[in-house]
């Protein structure tokens, strides 16, 4: 940003200094940072070659002697580098604490983990809230549209700078699990384990559905300004918070909310006759809208979203999902939630019968869980147990010290 | 992989992992918890997974680092490709099949051996059952009900060796084991097996 906007415009109600500091990170993140100059360009899956370019990480644990420790996790729509670590702009702790850390199932007194912000995201990875060099504003849509496969081609870009020829493990829930498979299919000597959790081959009809109603809140916004709100010194928050909370919805399921929330009133004895949000879910989604536009661009929300509906694996590879998996030696975790309607267990399922068909080493395990599709980032205590025995498996197989074996328990 | 008691692994198990290379690629059909897995993987070390219809079952399997995936030995078996593995095993599930001829067809598909393990139902005491008692035989080794077991498929020894016929393989070994899964040590036709063996281990090759 050339500069901070202090946008309190209108009704706009922001909150100045996380939005600021926000900004901040698309460009000088508080992580890690590798920068590519315009020698080293990204192709994009669109044709496009992007350069300079910049891909902002965290990394946890150390890398061993050999180099074959590493473990890439990767982030799901709209979380970021900071897995096991505060998060800069909220304040709040690592998104995947539970799940990676010391003593935790990705143990990073063993691993040495890497997570890095997507392409196309806001966290300080070149994405459309970037400064363009040419321009001296950010890029918004002059960006070229990304894809899954780019992201985890300026991943594997990362990783080789890094010194890092193979990688233990690549780990992820949701998008997150997309990429897991985009690696493994397009990098398979290079990775050792995937655990895609939550997740699918493929966005269906119905998720490309939901995306498309989040990103006409976004555009309906006037405050979007056909992508240049940042020149016109506006955010379109509304929209974004709108997004968020059809968004929201999706990753809850209709049992969860119902025990969560019920039909229970809001600080009120009875409904109103009125459109306040006289409900607690209701209040709860705005709380959820509101909270979201302080650490997320609205852009970058177009284009994560997009890079989702345009994931299909199969179709990548001549309409069979098998093709992509043939002959690989990766050895594969995959995992779902019975209550998630995002990304059902059939779509896991899927992924299943298409590494049967390529004989490669697949493990399958669906968690009961009543918390829909975020139950991947919860306390599930069957998904850390998943993972850390087949992380140890794997560890074993790999020749990499383990924590404590669970085998023969 | 540490220290489970060799001296616990139940006597079938560890017959049937005599039967299998070691170093070969193994898929082990109604894993259970991952008994069979487990051993196969330290005593033989082989490339080893499991098929398990009950995901409990599959969830500990890997929770012991072991693969496993969830799926029903009657209709799964065909997204596996012709020949992926060395062996394909069905330990103590062919009875509970729908269809078990369709599905030794399919481990002759899937795997270059099938290695395939089953109750007796010819056994002396079970003949002896029904002839005294008119009831369906319920004994240590067969504990269900008619109404409640999930075998909805017995056979005989003698019965299993006219299927493998019929699916064009040859049997390349076979063991008779008494309940407690010691091998009948000594040879004897098939007739005196029938009789006296509690349940049976068979090495299976489709016939060129």
């Amino acid at each position: 940003m050339t500069n901070s906007t202090s946008a309190t415009n209108g009704d706009a109600q922001i909150n100045g200094n996380a939005q600021n500091n926000a900004l901040d990170q698309a460009n000088a993140p508080s992580s890690k940072l590798m920068c590519f100059g315009a020698d080293n360009p990204l192709m994009l899956d669109s044709g496009a070659e992007l350069a300079p370019w910049q891909i902002a990480y965290e990394t946890y644990g150390t890398l061993n002697e050999d180099k074959s420790n590493a473990v890439v996790v990767c982030h799901a729509l709209t979380g970021d580098q900071y897995v096991a670590s505060q998060n800069p702009v909220t304040g709040k702790p690592g998104w995947w604490e539970l799940m990676v850390g010391p003593g935790r199932p990705v143990d990073t007194n063993h691993y040495f983990v890497i997570c890095a912000n997507v392409l196309g995201g806001c966290m300080g990875t070149t994405g459309p809230a970037s400064t363009n060099p040419e321009t001296g504003t950010s890029y918004g849509l002059d960006m070229s549209v990304v894809t899954i496969g780019d992201m985890v081609r300026s991943q594997a870009k990362l990783v080789e700078a890094l010194g890092i020829e193979t990688l233990f493990a690549v780990v992820g829930g949701s998008m997150g699990g997309m990429q897991v498979l985009q690696w493994a299919a397009a990098y398979p000597e290079k990775v050792f384990a995937a655990v895609p959790i939550a997740s699918g081959a493929r966005h269906t009809s119905q998720n490309i559905a939901f995306h498309e109603v989040g990103r006409q809140a976004v555009m309906a916004d006037p405050d979007w300004c056909q992508g240049k709100y940042a020149q016109e010194n506006k955010r379109p928050v509304k929209g974004l918070a709108v997004a968020r909370m059809a968004a929201h919805i999706t990753y809850m399921s209709d049992e969860s909310l119902q025990q969560k929330f019920g039909r229970n009133l809001q600080d009120r004895a009875a409904i109103t006759f009125g459109f306040d949000a006289d409900f607690q879910i209701e209040s709860y989604l705005r709380h959820q809208g509101m909270t979201f536009v302080d650490r997320f661009d609205a852009n970058s929300y177009l284009y994560v979203t997009r890079a989702m509906d345009y994931f299909d694996l199969a179709a990548a590879h001549g309409g069979r999902l098998a093709n992509a998996f043939m002959h690989t030696k990766t050895r594969f975790c995959v995992m779902s939630f019975t209550t998630d309607w995002l990304f059902p267990t059939s779509e896991s399922k899927a992924i299943v019968h298409a590494l049967n068909a390529a004989a490669a080493n697949v493990s399958f395990v669906e968690i009961d869980s009543s918390r829909g599709h975020d139950a991947f980032l919860l306390d599930e205590p069957e998904m850390f147990e998943t993972m850390f025995g087949f992380m140890t498996g794997a560890a074993n197989a790999r020749g990499i010290p383990a924590p404590a074996t669970p085998i023969g328990e | 992989m540490n220290s489970k008691d060799l001296k616990n692994v139940r006597g079938d198990h560890r017959i049937l992992c005599d039967f299998v290379e070691p170093g070969s690629r193994v898929l082990d059909i109604g894993c259970e918890d991952g008994d069979l897995l487990e051993l196969l993987i330290r005593t033989r070390n082989v490339d080893a997974r499991g098929l398990e219809l009950h995901q409990a079952g599959v969830n500990k399997c890997v929770a012991r680092g072991l693969p496993a995936v969830q799926g029903d030995a009657d209709t799964d078996l065909s997204a596996y490709p012709d020949g992926a593995f060395d062996y394909a095993i069905l330990s103590q599930t062919l009875q509970a099949t729908k269809d078990p001829k369709h599905i030794l067809g399919e481990l002759l598909r899937i795997g270059k051996r099938a290695v395939v393990s089953f109750p007796n139902f010819g056994h002396w005491r079970n003949r002896m059952q029904l002839l005294t008692r008119g009831r369906m035989p319920v004994t240590d080794y067969l504990p269900y009900s008619w109404y409640d077991t999930p075998n909805i498929h017995f056979c005989t020894i003698r019965d299993f060796v006219e299927l493998a016929g019929e699916v064009d393989a040859k049997v390349l070994r076979a063991e008779a084991l008494n309940a407690k899964g010691e091998r009948i040590g000594f040879n004897a036709p098939w007739w005196v097996w029938n009789l006296i063996g509690d349940q049976a281990i068979f090495l299976l090759e489709r016939k060129k």
